[in-house]
């Protein structure tokens, strides 16, 4: 039942490809991650891959680059270039560390394809032609992107079968989760770099070790272990002290240097997490935890395409300083079908601010609020936030302001937020604000406006044929 | 019957019994769609006996009330001496359509780390206190 119909059976490595990663072995396979999103910091995979030279052994070194929005964003950009469209920062990732990772064959897999991963896998031959280092064999996964007629239509299907209806806008883009197993495919034929769109982020580790350890498609403990090793990973500096520090209670030494994870992946599935030689930042029982429960919803069954993974009975158990083991994690059989996100140009967002300072200036910045919503009033859904008195808890209609008198803040900046299908409707946001320095209230300064395009999310569960894996290599 | 002097006094002992509860765990807010999901992990195993008791899905839907949650769901994980909570309909239709700064819901985690919390004595111990800064 869970033969996989999408993927046609692996084709064996051929004997002169001599390929990084042997399959059926039981020694550890380390998995660096060296980016959590794309425009993450591109001096982070150099003291990973030197780390997992140190240590030897068959390594891979991941990039992470896609968050929910980022594709719809790299679909856009390549409408307006056909060779763009996929990660900016890909040469300030790949440079300081490609000719490393050939010479000691830690193949390098990442979804820094985004929207156009032929023309990524092209940038890489075309970084290591001017690095003047040999030509790696590079890999695109591809078959997340649902472009056709045939996929479009089930997607509408999908759509208003999920109650998720598209609204009456022009799709940005609409892809497909895929799972690990184009990745494995990619690495047994001997990539050197795999280059994939929308794959699940775990699916970055599940791959390499599908490829390294020849576990069973259906060894759903193991792989439930390595997805949550590459859910431990794929945040980056998450699990090694980034977005952790709170002075007092969770001091994190070297912050401005923290460093990137390492998982040393075990044959039965459970791994290590270290962090990067010489770094900043700190790894131990409490930053593990919160990166293991970061968006998560059911603890017993994290979806992903390659299995459902369950933590109700894992442990996490710090066994030498910065060394931290996670094991216990057990799977159920994966999803019969996968996630689509399907992204629509829904018109535009138009944000203003203005600030007051001194004597009354929470009431000057109320007074402001108030002119606003006045002037703006029937033009669309409106938001008004005061930096400085409430930005984080406060709601749309103005309620919580509303319901707490002025406390005489002495350093507001007003924000207004409003959302138009028309560009032109939205603009009158930015028209509004400025007219505030001649026609507001007194004092207020440092006036900035914007005007973004909004994308709106639908989400659907899509049969697995639908998505087929394509593998292709450059070599 | 307390009379007001009782009751001045019993509210000395509960407010000395009353910590914020960042003092007995941390958190970390992730978010899907208009789903927000908020970690409570005990700084020590002996504290979380407490957070279950008193960290419960009334009292989270309490503290973001201003948000309007559709449900609040909580899991617990004994092993790892932590809870998940998972808030719906928080994020104002989530990062693509809300017209808040934090659409992620990203700062929502530090609200839920302000919940007064009841630690007895004997596990006060367990807490986590700054030291004053120099």
């Amino acid at each position: 039942m869970d033969a996989q119909p999408n993927v046609p059976p692996s084709t064996p490595s051929s004997p002169t490809s001599s390929p990084p990663l042997q399959a059926r072995t039981t020694t550890a396979l380390l998995i660096g991650c060296a980016a959590g999103f794309s425009g993450d910091r591109t001096d982070a995979a150099r003291p990973v891959v030197d780390t997992m030279i140190r240590l030897g052994g068959p390594a891979v070194l991941i990039f992470e680059t896609l968050a929910e929005r980022t594709l719809a964003l790299a679909q856009l950009a390549r409408q307006r270039d056909p060779e763009a469209g996929y990660e900016p920062l890909l040469d300030d990732m790949l440079r300081p560390v490609l000719a490393d990772c050939l010479a000691h064959r830690i193949p390098i897999v990442g979804n820094f394809g985004a929207a156009n991963p032929l023309a990524a896998a092209r940038r890489v031959r075309a970084i290591a032609a001017e690095l003047g280092i040999r030509a790696p064999a590079v890999a695109v996964v591809g078959g997340d992107a649902l472009v056709t007629p045939r996929q479009r239509e089930a997607l509408d299907h999908a759509l208003r079968a999920a109650d998720a209806a598209p609204p009456d806008a022009v799709i940005a883009s609409a892809n497909a989760y895929l799972g690990a197993d184009g990745i494995a495919r990619a690495l047994r034929d001997g990539a050197d770099v795999v280059v994939t769109g929308r794959v699940a982020d775990p699916s970055l580790t599940v791959g390499p070790a599908l490829a390294h350890f020849g576990w069973a498609e259906d060894d759903w403990d193991r792989l439930a272990g390595a997805t949550m090793a590459g859910h431990l990973l794929e945040c980056g500096a998450q699990v090694c002290g980034g977005y952790y520090a709170d002075p007092g209670f969770k001091d994190v030494p070297g912050l401005a240097r923290v460093g990137f994870p390492i998982a040393r992946l075990e044959a039965d599935g459970s791994c290590v997490v270290m962090k990067a030689d010489g770094t900043g930042g700190c790894l131990d029982e409490h930053t593990v935890k919160e990166q293991l429960l970061y968006e998560l919803h059911d603890p017993a069954a994290y979806l992903t395409p390659d299995v459902v993974a369950d933590i109700s009975a894992a442990e996490v158990v710090e066994i030498a300083p910065g060394a931290v083991r996670l094991s216990g994690v057990v799977g159920h059989a994966r999803p019969e079908r996968l996630k689509a996100n399907v992204f629509f140009a829904s018109g535009w967002l138009a944000e203003g601010e203005i600030s007051y300072a001194g004597p009354g200036a929470e009431g000057r910045a109320r007074l402001a609020a108030q002119v606003l919503r006045e002037r703006l009033a029937g033009v669309g859904r409106l938001r008004v936030d005061l930096i400085g008195v409430a930005s984080i808890l406060g709601d749309d209609d103005g309620g919580w302001l509303a319901g707490h008198a002025d406390g005489d803040a002495r350093d507001v900046r007003l924000r207004v937020a409003l959302h138009h299908a028309d560009k032109s409707q939205a603009e009158r946001v930015g028209r509004e604000v400025t007219a505030l320095y001649t026609c507001g209230p007194a004092g207020g300064g440092g006036v900035r406006t914007g005007l973004r395009q909004r994308l709106a999310l639908r989400s659907c569960l899509i049969p697995r044929e639908l998505a087929p894996v394509t593998v292709e290599l450059l070599r | 019957m307390s009379t007001p002097d009782a009751m001045d006094a019993m509210n000395a002992r509960n407010a000395m019994d009353t910590f914020e509860l960042r003092h007995a765990a941390h958190g970390r807010t992730g978010d899907k769609g208009d789903r927000s999901n908020i970690s409570v992990i005990a700084w020590h195993a002996a504290l979380y006996p407490l957070l279950v008791e008193q960290v419960t899905e009334t009292a989270v839907a309490r503290c973001f009330a201003d948000r309007r949650p559709v449900r609040v769901t909580r899991h617990l994980l004994p092993r790892l001496h932590a809870m998940n909570f998972v808030l719906d309909g928080v994020l104002d239709g989530g990062v693509n359509d809300a017209l808040n700064l934090d659409s992620h819901g990203k700062a929502l985690s530090f609200l839920l780390l302000a919940l007064p919390l009841h630690v007895p004595e004997p596990l006060q111990a367990h807490l986590r206190i700054p030291r004053p800064r120099t």
